[in-house]
């Protein structure tokens, strides 16, 4: 749940002006739903790279099409260090 | 004879003002926006002033959203968007939210954009880091950046470019955005320029030992155009912007209308006859003048002002000696003329239409502003001209056509013709 307040703080950051930060749910689809523009998907492997001090690679992010998705790859990336 | 096109907004993020009023004053008053620049001493510049735009008190997200403002570090595409945007609202337009508004289009043109944000990017390619890179190194640093930008926040369906053409880049955009209108490819077109500050983008100049190393300490007194003491051009940077309409489009929705552009015409003096990289072919200036007022179907002796180009280089006699012999006007004859590089420096490529927009305001306001250091007038341009038609005080003046003229690096020349309406 810590992992996916810190998520959400990064994500919200991305978000259009039209969408609220509450809408990020833990099924919320990125692109699809919170309707992020694809290239603000590498900013927020970035940030999320800085905050959890892990290294993300190509093939991880193209998994990631979910909030569900990125907490998992972020515990198999905290679980690995 | 295409449609009429007339100036219905326009826009200014200068070293001397952001926004008309604060722009207005300035010219008006003859407040300078050259100051000492610390970080250019650090560095070891001879030149340690310049002029840019004080962006600190504009609410930034007034133009952009928070997630553009993330690591914009592009200063020119920040000023591009503020002057851009101001214009399009000046107009009393509004953005298009679903279908794109096919008739409106865009010319932005720039020298250089976004050097910080390539300076960032150049470090971390040089570390082995590009996947760190994020996502706007692209969007920031290409050309087109700035009127891709200002077309996406505007939903803008026409053409959207940028052009490019050193220091006539402004002044060309707007004779672009003109011939488009005029031809009937479009009802309304954001024309304008920007150029990013800071040592990268002004470095070279200071290198070339172009500008004035004399005035660190008096910043407000170097920029000297028309003057026997000019000692070169202070750099600067900012944007100006500019819509231009056809005059059906501009009736038909009742709005405020500036001025008329009647033309103008574009060359290049080939780098020959005396003309270089870095010089201007006299000839090519003249034909230039002659057939940009053609173009416009102005008569030589109709003429009542110009703005010149007039850097505050040991050049600028040379361009008074190009317009007097194009318009073959002298002394007392000769039209009034005056620069605004005295207040905010050499804006490069925004250079152009920062100073449109300010000839524009001279003629929807009846006033001719004081070109600000130029009262030791330089001699050859004392043989050519009387003192009384160089404007170095602001003065009441009912003009009816002004022409504005840049000049660049590579020979190449642009000049437009705007129109009491």
């Amino acid at each position: 749940m810590e992992n996916f307040e810190q998520l959400k703080g990064i994500v919200s950051q991305y978000l259009p002006d039209d969408v609220d930060a509450s809408q990020i749910k833990m099924d919320s689809d990125f692109i699809q739903e919170l309707n992020i523009n694809s290239a603000n998907l590498v900013d927020i492997v970035l940030d999320v790279e800085d905050a959890f001090d892990i290294r993300l690679e190509n093939e991880d992010m193209d998994g990631m099409q979910t909030v569900t998705d990125a907490l998992r790859i972020i515990d198999i990336k905290i679980a690995e260090k | 004879m295409g449609d009429r096109v007339v100036v219905t907004g326009l826009g200014v993020c200068a070293p001397n003002g952001i926004g008309l009023t604060a722009f207005e004053k300035s010219l008006n008053q003859g407040i300078s926006g050259i100051r000492f620049i610390k970080k250019l001493k650090e560095l070891n510049f001879s030149c340690q002033i310049a002029g840019s735009p004080n962006i600190e008190k504009v609410d930034l997200n007034q133009y952009f959203t928070n997630i553009q403002l993330k690591g914009l570090r592009s200063s020119g595409l920040i000023y591009g968007v503020i002057a851009g945007l101001d214009a399009w609202k000046d107009a009393q337009l509004h953005r298009s939210f679903e279908e794109p508004d096919w008739k409106s289009g865009i010319v932005f043109g720039t020298g250089i954009l976004g050097v910080d944000k390539f300076r960032e990017a150049i470090y971390k390619v040089d570390d082995g880091n590009v996947r760190r890179l994020g996502s706007t190194a692209v969007i920031q640093t290409m050309a087109s950046g700035i009127s891709a930008y200002l077309g996406g926040i505007l939903g803008a369906g026409n053409q959207v470019t940028t052009n490019s053409s050193a220091c006539s880049t402004g002044t060309e955009a707007v004779l672009m955005g003109y011939e488009r209108i005029a031809s009937g490819g479009a009802a309304k077109m954001l024309v304008g320029s920007c150029s990013d500050s800071g040592p990268y983008v002004w470095g070279g100049f200071d290198a070339m030992r172009i500008l004035p190393t004399k005035f660190n300490n008096n910043p407000e007194e170097a920029s000297r155009p028309m003057s026997a003491s000019a000692s070169g051009f202070v750099p600067g940077s900012g944007a100006g912007a500019l819509v231009l309409e056809s005059l059906d489009s501009a009736l038909e929705r009742k709005a405020p209308i500036y001025a008329e552009v009647l033309g103008g015409a574009v060359n290049s003096g080939g780098q020959r006859q005396g003309g270089s990289m870095t010089a201007a072919n006299p000839e090519a200036v003249q034909r230039c003048i002659t057939n940009a007022l053609k173009n416009a179907t102005v008569a030589p002796d109709q003429l009542d002002a110009i703005n010149g180009h007039l850097t505050a280089t040991m050049k600028d006699p040379d361009e008074i000696l190009n317009w007097s012999k194009a318009l073959d006007r002298s002394s007392i004859d000769f039209p009034f003329i005056n620069s605004f590089k005295g207040h905010f420096g050499h804006c490069l490529a925004a250079s152009g239409s920062i100073e449109c927009v300010g000839t524009v305001l001279q003629l929807k306001k009846d006033i001719l502003f004081g070109t600000i250091n130029c009262e030791d007038v330089h001699p050859r341009i004392l043989d050519l001209v009387d003192p009384s038609r160089i404007v170095n005080e602001t003065m009441g003046f009912r003009a009816e056509t002004i022409a504005k003229a840049s000049f660049g690096f590579g020979d190449v020349n642009c000049c437009v013709i705007f129109k009491r309406f």
